[in-house]
């Protein structure tokens, strides 16, 4: 059987899993579509929190975020999963013992204001909305990469594929299908991480042999000081290096874990427990779930990377990164395991170009040195080629000469494998393009696993992108049908027309989102660290302080959450440029141009502390919270008497 | 007002416990993972240094035990207080 026809069996059959789920846990009351009923037990609720949880980026780009980035990217790692502590300990508990269905209401209620709830709405709307477009367009790429379609199909499938079990579902039908779906995402991560290192360090579990022995060389080299010697062989930057900001990885670090406790999809998966102790243990079910794939991460991205180097210089395994000549292009065409190599260059992934004419593909980190002057010749000949006939090229000539002379004495100077690159007659790094997503996407390939794995992994990529997009689009259409319109404009809709407004809600929000999808505004990375800095900013101090304080009033909450979503976002628009769009940028995205060096996916914690200090401060101005208010804050500090969710 | 008392105490013993944690939670990912990290680069973890481990690895493991034992001794500060569902 071929590999695309084995592909659409394996994401087939996970589709129909999920219908036949969704046929099955259908929503019939408001109660249901927002919270599943509360009668989700703790662990299944980890298991489908884990789901919601683990996006497109997780799954696909985190490993080679991971494997590129080295120690720096840790805090990913350590960001996206201390993220729950807080959760656990500071919001969970509570929020669930307040009983109620979204994140605005519990503002809305313990802020005693309308204004403050439409203020956290219009917070909600821009974290899920700009998140989402990160998971369509995460949809549209594996479907165009195994299902041979465009990525405008694949998308316009996938968001076919949630419509049918989200409008009808809700919550309760989301909330089994992400079960479902976490099943499938972690098999389908765990299997080839567990051959890789099996094969790389004789360790079944990945987590062992990343701190392993290298067993190609008996074991007596370890694994990470193997990778560290070949890629700063080849000019990179140890994997294991120091970072060279403290300051700003404490700051990042920071941001993603209070933008974690502050996304309000995975918040309100806590509503849908039983009793106010299951979502204390609910959230270390979750992390328990979400360990399984971010403790293998860093396993998958470095092994990875070692297998891509080793492959494009095969010297590197059992001896000297130079002792063997680079991959050459005949061996590419000839060998059927390298196979992937033209497969993924298909997919714009992976790219090389033969510059020097050597027949093969020298692979390194270019020093900045040869890049500019390699980028000096191309312009030069570029306005040479594209010069008038008749103007005068002698001056253009010149410059090309000029340029060419410059790279050369560039290329004499800069060393790889004790060498100059002039005397080696190496022009430049022939493999141009490694996308971070193909240490995940191609690993099976890497790995040369069957290809029932390599479908797997495309199962695995939608199941993580589909799960979260539904996650994130139930967190807005009952923003939209809960807040808005049953809370502002229509406070005495009945239950039923209630409903109905969510699921037409829900059909609003996916609508909204595939549009964007297939418009997206700058790019996805840029957009998710707005979501988190705003998500760090805005939602996660206003449910500290109604909480934690009982002086905080509605004057300080609504003061210190403008002040925050404005803070970050016009930070981040400083330097990515007005609403991403490139080229409004007022600054350089560069670290010399950063305010005390604090880079825009960093401001988070400070976008946090002038929230906390503002509200403080405005609230010493104002009266404090009314009598009811201050019952209510007792009331939700103690367990006991949750009951059932009210809808007022 | 005995009501009130003990809803004082048990907030109190609450928030006792939260510290703890968040200062555990603090030590073992910005502690040991970033800011000690340069400190600590003479301990090993198998192949990796203490602190590169921790950022990679073992942060994580500590906050799974922080909040399985958090769930746990605040369901017997809930039954101590009287305040369990």
């Amino acid at each position: 059987m071929d590999q695309f026809t084995l592909n659409l069996l394996v994401i087939g059959a996970s589709f129909a899993l999920y219908f036949g789920i969704a046929f099955w846990a259908r929503a019939s009351s408001t109660a249901e579509f927002y919270a599943a009923g509360q009668g989700v037990g703790p662990v299944v609720n980890g298991m489908a929190t884990a789901a919601d949880w683990m996006s497109a980026a997780s799954f696909i780009s985190m490993a080679g975020l991971i494997a590129f980035g080295g120690y720096n990217n840790s805090v990913f790692l350590m960001g996206w999963t201390g993220g729950y502590v807080l959760l656990a300990l500071l919001l969970a508990p509570y929020l669930r013992k307040f009983g109620k269905f979204t994140v605005p209401e519990f503002v809305g209620d313990r802020f005693y204001s309308t204004s403050a709830r439409m203020v956290a709405v219009v917070c909600l709307l821009v974290i899920s909305i700009t998140y989402v477009i990160g998971q369509m367009v995460g949809v549209g790429v594996t479907f165009a990469r195994f299902l041979e379609v465009s990525t405008t199909t694949g998308l316009l499938i996938g968001s076919a594929v949630v419509f049918a079990y989200a409008v009808f579902g809700g919550m309760k039908g989301i909330t089994y299908t992400q079960v479902a779906q976490y099943i499938v995402l972690i098999i389908a991560y765990t299997i080839p991480a567990i051959f890789i290192s099996l094969n790389l360090t004789g360790h079944f579990l990945p987590q062992l042999g990343f701190i392993g022995g290298y067993a190609p060389t008996g074991g007596e080299t370890y694994f990470l000081d193997k990778l560290d010697q070949v890629v700063t062989d080849l000019g990179f930057t140890a994997y294991t290096a120091d970072t060279t900001n403290m300051f700003n990885m404490f700051l990042v670090t920071m941001s993603l874990m209070i933008g974690t406790a502050g996304l309000p999809h995975v918040i309100i998966r806590f509503f849908t427990v039983p009793k106010v102790s299951d979502a204390r243990l609910s959230a270390g079910w979750a992390l328990v779930f979400i360990a399984l794939l971010y403790t293998v991460a860093p396993a998958v991205g470095s092994m990875a990377r070692l297998n891509i180097t080793t492959t494009f210089w095969p010297g590197a395994i059992d001896g000297e990164t130079f002792s063997k000549p680079a991959l050459s292009i005949a061996e590419i065409d000839s060998n059927p395991e390298l196979s992937w190599i033209r497969n993924w260059e298909k997919t714009g992934l992976l790219a090389f170009t033969d510059k020097n004419g050597d027949g093969m593909i020298q692979y390194f980190n270019e020093p900045k040195a040869v890049a500019d002057a390699n980028k000096a010749v191309a312009d030069a000949t570029k306005a040479l080629t594209e010069a008038a006939a008749d103007a005068d090229k002698a001056p253009l000539e010149a410059a090309v000469a000029a340029a060419t002379a410059a790279r050369d004495a560039a290329l004499g100077e800069a060393m790889l494998g004790g060498q100059s690159l002039a005397a080696q007659g190496i022009v430049g790094n022939e493999l141009t393009t490694v996308n971070n997503d193909i240490m995940v996407l191609a690993n099976p390939e890497i790995a040369k696993l069957p290809g029932w794995v390599i479908a797997l992994v495309a199962a695995g990529g939608l199941a993580a992108a589909l799960s979260t997009a539904a996650g994130l689009l139930l967190a807005i259409s009952s923003a939209i049908s809960h807040d808005l319109i049953k809370g502002a404009l229509r406070p005495d809709i009945s239950e039923k027309s209630e409903l109905l407004a969510a699921r037409i809600s829900m059909a609003f929000a996916i609508a909204l989102a595939t549009w964007l999808g297939l418009n997206p505004p700058g790019f996805a990375a840029q957009v998710v660290a707005l979501a988190f800095g705003l998500a760090a900013a805005t939602i996660f101090p206003v449910l500290m302080m109604g909480i934690f304080s009982t002086k905080v009033g509605k004057e300080g909450a609504i003061a210190g959450m403008i002040v925050g979503l404005l803070a970050t976002s016009i930070y981040i628009f400083m330097y990515l440029g007005w609403f991403f769009v490139p080229g409004t940028n007022w600054l350089p995205n560069t670290p010399d141009a950063h305010w005390f060096g604090i880079s825009p996916a960093a401001f988070g914690p400070v976008g946090a502390l002038l929230n906390f200090a503002t509200a403080y401060i405005v609230s010493t101005m104002f009266k404090a919270p009314p009598r009811e208010v201050q019952e209510l804050i007792q009331s939700i500090r103690v367990p006991k008497g949750a009951g059932k969710a009210v809808a007022h | 007002m005995a009501d009130k008392t003990s809803a004082n105490s048990y907030w109190a013993a609450n928030i006792r416990i939260i510290t703890v944690s968040l200062v555990i939670w603090f030590v073992c990912s910005f502690g040991l993972g970033i800011l000690l990290r340069p400190a600590l680069s003479g301990i090993h973890v198998g192949g990796a240094d203490l602190g590169f481990w921790f950022a990679q690895n073992g942060s994580i493991y500590v906050f799974l035990v922080l909040i399985f034992v958090y769930a746990k001794m605040m369901n017997k500060v809930d039954r101590d207080h009287g305040v369990e569902e």
